[in-house]
């Protein structure tokens, strides 16, 4: 199973990569979001899988999940879903002043 | 346990979201941030007062017993940041309210001050790896908004650059929280510093603490990753982009320091030099930057780059008088660099523009501006006897002792052309034929300057009373070079 995961997380970051490095607006931002789902999951399958035990059963239980790894990936979640949000706004308004979604047009000029 | 220490962060973080509240009331926003934030420089003070008398102070949320729960850790370092944070907060603010636009203010200018603050404090005395992220997050929100509040085509051109790039950033910062979790088992960064001592800091730890340099390096301007760093504090107005210039970067400073003086310090041979070489790049490339450039503004972002490179000199030279001159520079810095980018708003409001090619002779009519400036200019490159000098002294003496003479003279041709373009600036700026038109010659300059008085007073104090601020530099650094202190009153050993 953690094999299988880190797998598709390098699958998940390997496209991100690709995303990021391409010239359109919006293909970044997909870029960014694909990274953090990857990051999630690194976070989730780095700090091991238990299958079949659920978090925390009582103080008895003599297997069980770690649940720390799914509260900060709560955290995370909540913390990309915001910036997302943020980011793809920007990218509008960014889109409207400039009237592009090249990147390669947005550089800036020597003289400004 | 000291329920002081969640002053600095929920103070400004409660007023920010009571500010919201009174949209459209600037006075009554204005008079609220204003005694916001000179009541958190003085629990600032406050603060740092009880840490060093009474030693380290620790309060755990929720009651969770460390390595659990979250705790919050002000020792020496930690709340001398706070200070000096809460110090260029004021000034900024006012500042802020002599030169924002209604506009601005009207659209939640003073809330995401507010915000910005309560990240940074935060960031400064969480003692949790994964609430460092956390706090980071609440400050870099808070930036994105301020940097690109007010929506010029500029800005949002570059603020979308700036946003990718710290997400970016953050991302990392998170898979390496996964990675370090996966391997201490632990988030209190205590805790980690005991778990690291133990299974002895090789392989994949290095690997982790490259991983935690570049992350915290991207967001302090740290050598190959400054790139984003001028042409996005060239948007935002000056207020702003003083405040950017003295407390932004820094945070990421703070980070490094506190992960490779408290986790990452079994193995220095690595991981000290990596940072002496980086921060040779950052002086060296940073200053190259700046003396190309022709616009105020932008010769201020540059150095904020080379003068990054001093502070993790400091720590790349990794001894207690290096790293004393190192918290000195970032001291010296905070207010230095604030001051300078205020200077540059004031002349901007003068001239209406940051151009220096398209100002000329402002010293006839402005002398006070113009003498004030050259006080902060010169003691930014080092002259003797203002706060400069005595920082770069340490860490040069140093660096010579260390035998390490090729970075000692990395940071001497720095200082030269530090010199140089701040020089270039006053030349440009206030020298030669008076360009000014005749309606522009008389605008009351006194409530800008006034703000800026406290910062140009204290580098002149930093400078003249080097002895005891520079001994209690040597006793924040003795802290940091034991981290068995920071550990024990964290773990209650």
């Amino acid at each position: 199973m953690e094999l299988l995961m880190i797998l598709l997380i390098g699958i998940i970051f390997s496209v991100s990569t690709y995303l990021i490095l391409t010239n359109s607006l919006l293909r970044v931002i997909f870029g960014i979001i694909m990274l953090s789902h990857g990051a999630h999951l690194l976070l989730l399958t780095l700090s091991g899988f238990n299958e079949g035990a659920p978090p925390l059963l009582g103080e008895e239980s003599s297997v069980y999940m770690d649940p720390l790894p799914q509260a900060l990936i709560l955290t995370a979640i909540v913390i990309s879903f915001g910036v997302t949000a943020f980011l793809l706004v920007l990218g509008y308004r960014t889109y409207r002043a400039h009237e592009t979604d090249k990147l390669d047009k947005l550089r800036g000029h020597a003289d400004e | 346990m000291n329920n002081l220490l969640l002053v600095p962060v929920l103070a400004p973080f409660l007023i920010g979201t009571i500010l919201i509240l009174f949209k459209n009331h600037l006075t009554v926003q204005r008079w609220i941030s204003a005694i916001t934030a000179i009541g958190m420089l003085g629990f600032a003070f406050y603060i740092t007062y009880i840490v060093y008398v009474d030693g380290i102070q620790t309060i755990e949320l929720g009651g969770w017993a460390p390595p659990f729960g979250i705790v919050l850790v002000a020792d020496l370092f930690a709340s001398l940041m706070v200070i000096l944070s809460s110090i260029v907060g004021v000034v900024c603010l006012f500042f802020a309210f002599q030169t924002i636009s209604k506009e601005r203010e009207k659209f939640f200018f003073y809330p995401f001050y507010m915000y910005l603050l309560a990240g940074v404090h935060g960031a400064f005395l969480t003692g949790d790896l994964f609430n460092l992220f956390v706090f980071f997050e609440v400050m870099l929100i808070a930036s994105y908004i301020l940097i690109v509040h007010g929506g010029t085509k500029y800005q949002l051109r570059e603020s979308f650059k700036y946003v990718v790039i710290n997400v970016f950033a953050s991302i990392f910062f998170i898979v390496g929280i996964a990675y370090i979790y996966s391997i201490t088992g632990t988030l209190n960064m205590a805790d980690i510093a005991v778990r690291v001592a133990e299974i002895e800091q090789t392989g994949v730890l290095n690997a982790i603490a490259v991983l935690f340099l570049v992350v915290f390096g991207m967001k302090g301007g740290l050598f190959p990753l400054y790139f984003w760093l001028p042409n996005s504090y060239f948007g935002p107005p000056s207020a702003i982009a003083a405040l950017f210039g003295g407390l932004l970067t820094k945070v990421g400073i703070y980070a490094i320091i506190r992960t490779f003086t408290l986790i990452f310090i079994h193995d220095p041979g690595f991981t000290h030099n990596l940072i002496l070489i980086l921060a040779g790049g950052t002086m060296f490339f940073g200053v190259l930057g700046a003396v190309a450039q022709f616009d105020f503004k932008r010769i201020l972002s540059f150095h904020i780059i080379s003068q990054v490179g001093y502070m993790a000199l400091g720590l790349g030279l990794y001894s207690q008088l290096a790293i004393a001159g190192a918290i000195y520079y970032i001291a010296h810095h905070i207010i230095v660099k604030s001051a300078l980018f205020l200077f540059c708003g004031a002349t901007e409001k003068i001239t209406g523009t940051t151009d220096l090619k398209k100002m000329s002779g402002l010293l006839k009519s402005y002398p006070v501006l113009g003498w004030l400036f050259l006080v902060t200019a010169i003691s930014l490159a080092g002259i003797p006897p203002l706060s400069g000098f005595f920082s770069k002294f340490a860490l040069i003496l140093n660096g010579i002792e260390q035998e390490r003479y090729f970075i000692v003279f990395i940071s001497l041709v720095v200082g030269i052309l530090t010199l140089f373009s701040m020089m270039k600036i006053f030349i440009y700026v206030f020298w030669g034929e008076e360009s000014l038109a005749e309606k522009d010659k008389n605008k009351p300059i006194m409530p800008l300057l006034a703000p800026i008085l406290p910062l140009v007073a204290l580098t002149v104090i930093l400078g003249i009373g080097a002895e005891p601020i520079f001994s209690f530099s040597m006793e924040v650094a003795n802290q940091l070079l034991e981290p068995s202190q920071y550990i024990n009153s964290v773990l209650k050993e």
